[in-house]
C-alpha cells in the first residue's frame, strides 16, 4: 500500500502526509475527487469562468488595453438599433437552417446507399469522410479559389458548356456569396451526418426489411416505418450537432469572405469578432457572443426535450 | 470468418456486412441508376477540391492564369516550384511545427484528464457522478465562438498571450468533453469483477486504472486520440484570437493571414500551403480509419 506510483499530481500534493494520503484514498469521494481534479480544473477556469466572464464583458464597456466599467445594458440598447446586428442574426439563422436541412437530406440518402450493398464498400465509405478530416479552413481555401472572381473553374466550364456568358462574381455578389458558403458548408457537413446515420443503420436488423418485403411493401414504405422510426433517437442527436455547430461557425466565412459583400455572408460569431476583437470593443463583441446563447438554449432544450417525449412515449430508454 | 462463434455471426447480422441481404432482388440496370450514378456523382462533388488543390500546387503560373491555351482540369510540365517555395521561402515548417506541437501537447494533457475522470464517473461512483456526466456534456456544447473574446483576455491575464502554451491550455476544453463520454462508453464495457479481483489482491484504484482498465481500454484512447489530434488542427478561432506574431503562428490561422496578398500568381503555394498543411490528417486518418469512425459514432450514440 505505501509504495503507489507517484506520477499523479494529485499524490506529489499530498505525498508529504502518508496517513492523510491512506484516509484519503480509502474514502472514495475523495479518491474521486483527486480523479476529477485536472478535468474539473481545466474546464472551470478555461470554460465555466470564462463563459460568466462573456456575459459580465457584455455588461460593460471594456476595450482592448483599457479596463471596462459597468454600463448596465447600454451594449444591448446599441445593438438593438444596429440594423447589420440585425442582419447578421437573420443570417446565422438562415444559414443554419438552410445548410441543416440540406445537410440533412443528402446526409440521410448518401447514408441510405452506402448502408447498401456493394463492391468496395470499406473503401468507399472511408473516402467519402475525407472532406470531415481536413482542417475546416484549408478545404475553404480550395473553395475561395474555386469561387475566384477570375479563374473560377465553375464559371469556366459553365462557360465552355455555354449556359452563362461571363463569369459569376461568386463571393462579391451577395445571393451567390450566401449561397456559395451554404454550399462549401454543406460539403463539409454532409459526411459527418451521413456517417453516423449509417453508424444507425447499421444496427437496425436486416430481417425487418425481408419479412416488410415479404408482407409486400414497397421501398418507401421500408423507408417510412422502419427506417425512419428506428434511426429517429440517432437523427435528432446528429442534427442537435450539426445545428449547433453551424450556427456558431466562424473558420468557414472568416476564410471565404469575412463576412463580406456588404456584410451579407456576416454570421453573428464573425460579427463578434470583428467587433470585439479587430476593433477592439471587448464589450460590445461579449454582447453579440452572449446573444448566441439564447438560441444554442432553444436549439438544445427542443432535442432534449423531444427525446424525453419519446422516450416516455416507449416506455423505457432506447439508448 | 472461420470461426464460427456464435458472437461473429451475430455480429456479421447485426451490421449486416457480409450478407448480400436482398440485394439479389434488383437488377443490375436499376442498380446503376438509383446507386452508383449518385453515389458517384456525389463522391465527385467531395473529391473535387482536393483534386483542385492538388492540381493547381503543381501547375505553373502561366497555365494558372491562362484557361484558353491550357485546358484547367489537367497540367502539362508539373513543377515543384510552388511547394519548394513554401517550403524554403516561407516560415511554413515553423508553422506545421507549432501546429504538431500544440496538437500533440493538448490532445496528451486531454487524454491523461479524460482517462482519470472517465474512471471516476464510471467506475468510483462517487455522489454526484451522474450529475458530473451531464455538466461534461453540455460543456461539450459550449462553442469557441462565444468563449473567445473573455478567453482573450483570461490569456492576457495569466501571460500567455501569444504563445502557443496558450492553446495547449485552451484547446482541452475542447476535447476532454468528448474524450471523457467516449472513454466512460468504454469502461463501463469492462467487467466489475476484474477490477474486483484486484481490489481482493490489494490493487490500489490507482493500480487498477493503470495496469487494468487503461490497457483494456487502448481502441478507445486510440479512438479519443485521433479525433482530439484532428480538432485542434482543425481549431481556428482561438489561434487566430490567441496568436499575433507571425512566426508562432498555426498552419490554418498563417495560410489565411500570411499569405493574402494581392499577387495573382498566390494561389499556386496557397493551395500548396492548404495540401501539405492537410496531409498529416489524411495520413494519420487512412491508418485509423476504424477508430476514427468509432470515435466520431460512439460519442454521438452515447
Amino acid at each position: 500500500m505505501s509504495t503507489v506510483q507517484t506520477s499523479m499530481p494529485a499524490q506529489a500534493a499530498a505525498a508529504g502526509e502518508p496517513s492523510l494520503w491512506s484516509r484519503l484514498s480509502g474514502n472514495r469521494n475523495w479518491a474521486a475527487f483527486w480523479f476529477m481534479l485536472p478535468t474539473a480544473a481545466f474546464l472551470i477556469l478555461f470554460l465555466a469562468y470564462p463563459l460568466g466572464l462573456g456575459v459580465w464583458m457584455s455588461f460593460t464597456d471594456e476595450r482592448i488595453g483599457r479596463a471596462g466599467a459597468f454600463v448596465g445594458i447600454e451594449n444591448y440598447q446599441w445593438l438593438w438599433d444596429d440594423s447589420i446586428f440585425w442582419l447578421s442574426v437573420f443570417n446565422t439563422l438562415f444559414y443554419t437552417l438552410i445548410a441543416s436541412a440540406i445537410k440533412f437530406a443528402i446526409g440521410l440518402y448518401l447514408a441510405l446507399l452506402l448502408n447498401r450493398h456493394m463492391p468496395f464498400k470499406a473503401i468507399i465509405r472511408s473516402i467519402v469522410l475525407i472532406p470531415f478530416i481536413v482542417p475546416t479552413v484549408l478545404s475553404a481555401i480550395a473553395f475561395w479559389w474555386i469561387y475566384d472572381s477570375q479563374f473560377s473553374i465553375i464559371s469556366w466550364s459553365l462557360i465552355k458548356l455555354g449556359l452563362i456568358h461571363s463569369n459569376i462574381n461568386f463571393l462579391g455578389d451577395t445571393e451567390w456569396a450566401r449561397a456559395s458558403v451554404i454550399f462549401a458548408n454543406v460539403w463539409r457537413g454532409v459526411p459527418f451526418v451521413a456517417i453516423t446515420l449509417l453508424a444507425g443503420l447499421q444496427t437496425v436488423s436486416p430481417s425487418l426489411y425481408e419479412a416488410a418485403t415479404l408482407d409486400g411493401a414497397t421501398s418507401w414504405q421500408r423507408f417510412r416505418f422502419i427506417t425512419y422510426p428506428l434511426l429517429t433517437p440517432i437523427i435528432a442527436v446528429v442534427m442537435t450537432f450539426s445545428v449547433l455547430f453551424t450556427f456558431t461557425d466562424f473558420q468557414l466565412i472568416w476564410a471565404l469572405t469575412r463576412g463580406g459583400p456588404v456584410n451579407a455572408t456576416h454570421l453573428m460569431a464573425t460579427l463578434s469578432y470583428q467587433r470585439g476583437i479587430i476593433s477592439g470593443r471587448l464589450g460590445e463583441g461579449a454582447a453579440i457572443a452572449t446573444a448566441m446563447i439564447p438560441f444554442l438554449v432553444a436549439a438544445i432544450a427542443i432535442s432534449w426535450f423531444g427525446m424525453q417525449r419519446r422516450k416516455w412515449q416507449q416506455g423505457s430508454n432506447n439508448d | 470468418m472461420t470461426d464460427s462463434t456464435l458472437q461473429s455471426k451475430a455480429a456479421a447480422t447485426a451490421a449486416g456486412d457480409d450478407t448480400e441481404g436482398m440485394s439479389y432482388l434488383e437488377s443490375l440496370p436499376r442498380r446503376l441508376v438509383t446507386l452508383y450514378l449518385p453515389l458517384f456523382l456525389i463522391l465527385v462533388v467531395l473529391l473535387f477540391p482536393f483534386y483542385w488543390m492538388v492540381l493547381t500546387s503543381i501547375k505553373p503560373d502561366e497555365q494558372l492564369i491562362d484557361m484558353e491555351k491550357f485546358n484547367p482540369f489537367w497540367v502539362v510540365h508539373p513543377t515543384f516550384k510552388h511547394i519548394s517555395k513554401l517550403l524554403f521561402e516561407t516560415q511554413y515548417p515553423r508553422w506545421l511545427w507549432n501546429t504538431m506541437y500544440v496538437a500533440v501537447g493538448a490532445t496528451f494533457l486531454s487524454i491523461v484528464a479524460s482517462v482519470l475522470s472517465a474512471y471516476a464517473i464510471t467506475r468510483l461512483r462517487f455522489k454526484g457522478a451522474e450529475a458530473v456526466g451531464v455538466l461534461i456534456f453540455f460543456a461539450y456544447l459550449v462553442p469557441p465562438s462565444i468563449l473567445f473574446i473573455p478567453l482573450a483576455s483570461v490569456i492576457q491575464a495569466y501571460g500567455l498571450f501569444d504563445s502557443p502554451l496558450s492553446l495547449i491550455l485552451v484547446y482541452p476544453t475542447l476535447l476532454i468533453p468528448f474524450s471523457t463520454w467516449l472513454l466512460m462508453g468504454y469502461f463501463k464495457t469492462i467487467p466489475y469483477e476484474l477490477e474486483e479481483c484486484a481490489l481482493i489482491d490489494g490493487a490500489t484504484r490507482w493500480q487498477i486504472l493503470v495496469k487494468i482498465i487503461v490497457p483494456l481500454a487502448v481502441p478507445g484512447l486510440i479512438s479519443a486520440f485521433i479525433f482530439s489530434f484532428t480538432l485542434c488542427w482543425n481549431e481556428f478561432i482561438y489561434a487566430l484570437t490567441f496568436l499575433q506574431s507571425t512566426p508562432n503562428k498555426t498552419v490554418p490561422v498563417a495560410i489565411v493571414n500570411e499569405f493574402v496578398d494581392g499577387d495573382i500568381y498566390k494561389w499556386g503555394s496557397l493551395m500548396a500551403g492548404a495540401l501539405v498543411g492537410s496531409l498529416p490528417l489524411v495520413i494519420l486518418y487512412a491508418f485509423f480509419v476504424e477508430h476514427y469512425v468509432s470515435a466520431m459514432t460512439g460519442a454521438v450514440k452515447e
